[in-house]
């Protein structure tokens, strides 16, 4: 048992101790998280993307037009001065601008006409019909323009019942999920750590 | 003109990244690609300004003499810090200080708070799961079925409950999940084009300025 799986012990104990109350051993191991997850993502976010991106294009490569987003990417940092923020919000507008921009063609691609063409089947199975049948009436269901009345009210319904199986097998398949990871600690803990189990 | 140039700017953007994507010339793709390299850019510098603000959050704390949770605020600076030298100044590879903290420290723990919640979810269902009405029964049934016919116990009990469960997350709860993602598509492009255009402004903020 090396030191490393101690720690690592020691810490997912101090998280289950919550299962108990809140108590300190678990508000040092949740801040300790925040901590660490922090300072990861901020060398990930440094490495990855303001070096190759920024750093390297401008002062290796003399790529100055790579200035403008530098420049642009610390206007953000005047959101602590109270008299400059508004500033702030031009590379914000920027962002915003393009992502809305590149958000329309890619839903409209990946996810509206990806997911109608994959419903148009052919009505030889009834697992096609019902996932044809089910498509409809959850879109009735979110459909608000008119009132779920008449026709428009039956098929709301049923998108109703369609929306529960979803909402449950998703809970279901949630837990399992969790559980499976609850599993994977408890073999942590009683196999690499105490070494109880093989 | 606080509020104006970031609106300008935002159409002139949006339109421009919109319009590319229909008109896929040699020069329009090469400031498509430029535009997106800036964002990834400024969307960083973003990031860092959140963690500015985390930092400076458990800072005020951490040097409040009368904050009760000091300690704690202590430990989260500790830990930005502490993997922030570790990271750049000590190297990223195997058998590093960095990888070290990631895989004694931050993956168990990441992993333990997932798993905590199974008790959580399990409690609230154990508390919020009545079968009040038809609905609150299919909804229970359908959670019953993929939750046994996920474990071995479940096929011991009848080899339809797996099949029951696949037949259940491949048919009727992929379709409705299908139908979500349709209405979210929808929502997302009229979205995007308000935002464009100007209509939709709260991005900017209150009034100040």
């Amino acid at each position: 048992m090396d030191i490393g799986t101690t720690v690592a012990a020691i810490l997912t104990l101090a998280i289950y101790s919550f299962l108990y109350r809140d108590n300190p051993f678990y508000k040092v191991a949740e801040h300790l998280l925040l901590g660490v997850s922090v300072g990861y993502f901020l060398v990930t976010t440094i490495v990855t993307t303001i070096m190759p991106k920024l750093f390297i294009p401008v002062f290796a490569n003399g790529e100055l037009s790579y200035l403008v987003p530098g420049i642009l990417g610390a206007l953000m940092f005047l959101r602590f001065s109270r008299k400059l923020s508004p500033y702030s919000r031009i590379p914000l507008a920027l962002i915003i601008g393009v992502g809305s921009g590149v958000a329309i063609p890619a839903y409209m691609q990946a996810q509206l006409i990806a997911q109608l063409k994959t419903t148009m089947l052919p009505l030889d199975d009834i697992s096609n019909i019902i996932i044809i049948a089910a498509v409809v009436s959850v879109l009735m269901y979110f459909y608000f323009s008119r009132e779920h009345k008449g026709l428009t009210g039956a098929g709301a319904k049923a998108g109703m019942y369609f929306l529960m199986v979803f909402f449950g097998s998703t809970f279901g398949y949630t837990v399992m999920a969790r559980v499976s990871l609850l599993i994977g600690r408890m073999q942590f803990l009683l196999g690499d750590w105490l070494g109880i189990i093989k | 003109m606080h509020r104006k140039l970031p609106m300008y700017i935002c159409f002139l953007f949006g339109a421009f990244m919109l319009v590319q994507f229909f008109i896929p010339h040699r020069t329009s793709t090469a400031i498509y690609e430029t535009i997106l390299d800036w964002v990834q850019i400024i969307y960083a510098f973003s990031l860092l300004v959140g963690v500015a603000l985390l930092i400076k959050h458990h800072a005020i704390i951490a040097t409040r003499p009368s904050a009760k949770d000091r300690p704690y605020s202590g430990i989260v600076l500790g830990g930005i810090i502490g993997m922030f030298i570790f990271g750049i100044f000590f190297g990223r590879g195997e058998d590093t200080a960095f990888l070290w903290v990631f895989k004694y420290v931050q993956a168990p723990m990441q992993a333990t708070m997932f798993s905590l919640l199974s008790f959580f979810v399990a409690s609230a269902a154990f508390r919020g799961f009545r079968a009040r009405n038809t609905q609150a029964v299919f909804l229970l049934v359908a959670a019953l079925i993929v939750m046994l016919g996920r474990v071995p116990v479940g096929d011991m009990i009848s080899g339809f409950i797996p099949k029951a469960a696949d037949w259940l997350l491949n048919v009727p709860s992929m379709a409705a999940r299908r139908g979500i993602y349709i209405g979210i598509a929808l929502g997302t492009i009229s979205t995007s084009l308000r935002v464009i255009l100007g209509i939709e402004r709260t991005y900017l903020g209150g009034s100040r300025g």
